[in-house]
């Protein structure tokens, strides 16, 4: 591969996404805090916590668990990579799912009933974005013919304009993507909950610091894929990306946790249902 | 200070422990976690789980019943890990310090960093004491430095 502009800028965006998810990840908290009339803490925040987690002495519960937070951000990254290098969509689903299995192999290694339940509440979550998600890139790949971001970024029409549905959906599978409520049953990031830290509970100093970084990477993967829905312009793309992620946050102060049987229920009819009208609608305008 | 040091003081998360207290000091810990008082502010969050706490906020005082738990729960704690009595029963034993299941103060069972008294105590107070703890942690880090 020739060492071109459009490959140094791939290199660059990649480099900068665990900065960009844990700046992202203060603007949540400080949005949060002020939605709920408080101050919040500094911007970057996100990088103290992680930076304390590093160095705090580890209680490592077995021999698994180091590896699967290393091969969680290790898969977050080739995740990351697929969107930064503009290659394939589908490759980028099915790498994040392998991030995930890490995770759920991680919590089950451990002999803690907490860990154990969240683990199979990922599962669920798991079950409840992935098949959306794919049906998303399906419904981009029927526009445009192509599932490699490079094709779809060339189509000329903005993918808004032919699937509004989907980006609607993209809402959903972003917040259940940053773990917040109400679709946060496997572990959410800061309320106390029923089952301690769920998923995230047998973690502790470095290992919690690796999936907290990898977390970042997902999200902002996933922000990537949102930007596609305006590809001829990044700014607005970019401009789309951020507004579902202020729309994830007011979701997320506005709604309490549903049960796992709710979730898999809202997120499949919201998600099957608007895409394939869309779909329906395209095809009986006859573009596609 | 180092960035790593920087950071320990700017991120404490907090795991509260009720040793069987009558919830007057608990209700003023989270009344602490409230908009009015905003303690995420300097980054303290209340987290549910002892591996990745950095203080504990034990109220009430320490009985037989349930000091192995909370012997438990510290143990559970990786280092560098603060402890901070929270209110005059887990400072002494307050008003049931003669009762014949008490122990008495926290301290009984586990080190104490800082002891807040109070009935209730002031999330002021509280607030004050997780300051106190840190400026206590940074002491620590600094005292190894030069040695």
């Amino acid at each position: 591969m020739a060492l071109n502009t459009s490959t140094i800028i791939s290199i660059v965006f990649l480099a900068a996404m665990p900065f960009l998810g844990g700046i992202l990840m203060g603007v949540d908290r400080r949005l949060t805090a002020r939605m709920q009339n408080r101050m919040g803490p500094p911007l970057i925040q996100p990088f103290y916590d992680v930076l304390k987690l590093w160095a705090k002495e580890p209680y490592i519960a077995n021999n698994i668990q180091p590896l699967m937070a290393f091969m969680y951000l290790g898969f977050a990254m080739l995740a990351a990579s697929f969107v930064a290098f503009q290659l394939d969509l589908l490759l980028m689903l099915f790498t994040t799912a392998l991030a995930d299995i890490c995770l759920i192999v991680a919590a089950f290694s451990a002999k803690s009933p907490y860990s154990y339940i969240g683990g199979r509440r990922e599962f669920l979550v798991m079950l409840s974005y992935e098949p959306v998600l794919l049906l998303v890139e399906i419904a981009i790949s029927l526009v445009t013919g192509t599932f490699i971001i490079k094709g779809i970024r060339a189509y000329e029409t903005p993918l808004l304009l032919l699937l509004p549905a989907a980006y609607v959906v993209m809402q959903v599978v972003l917040v259940v993507e940053m773990k917040k409520s109400p679709f946060d049953v496997s572990g959410s990031a800061h309320a106390h909950q029923e089952l301690v830290r769920g998923v995230y509970t047998e973690f502790s100093g470095y290992t919690m610091a690796l999936v907290e970084v990898g977390h970042w990477v997902k999200v902002v993967t996933m922000l990537a894929i949102v930007g596609l829905f305006w590809a001829p312009n990044p700014f607005i793309g970019t401009a789309l990306a951020l507004a579902l992620f202020v729309g994830a946050i007011l979701i997320d102060n506005v709604y309490p946790r549903l049960s796992w049987q709710r979730m898999l229920k809202t997120t499949w009819t919201i998600g099957f249902g608007l895409v394939i009208v869309n779909l329906l609608a395209l095809s009986f305008g006859g573009v596609i | 200070m180092g960035l790593i040091q920087k950071s320990q003081l700017k991120s404490p998360w907090v795991l509260h422990f009720d040793c069987g207290s009558c919830n007057g000091c608990d209700i003023e810990i989270l009344a602490a976690l409230t908009p009015k008082f905003d303690l995420e502010r300097f980054g303290i969050v209340n987290i549910g789980d002892p591996k990745q706490a950095d203080v504990l906020l034990v109220t009430g005082p320490a009985n037989k019943r349930n000091h192995r738990v909370l012997k438990n729960l510290y143990n559970q704690m990786p280092q560098p890990k603060l402890v901070i009595a929270v209110g005059t029963c887990a400072c002494t034993g307050g008003v049931f310090h003669n009762c014949p299941n008490v122990l008495g103060g926290v301290d009984n069972v586990v080190p104490v960093d800082v002891y807040v008294p109070g009935c209730a105590v002031r999330p002021e107070q509280i607030i004050d004491a997780v300051v106190l703890a840190l400026n206590k942690l940074a002491g620590l880090a600094q005292s190894e430095e030069e040695e």
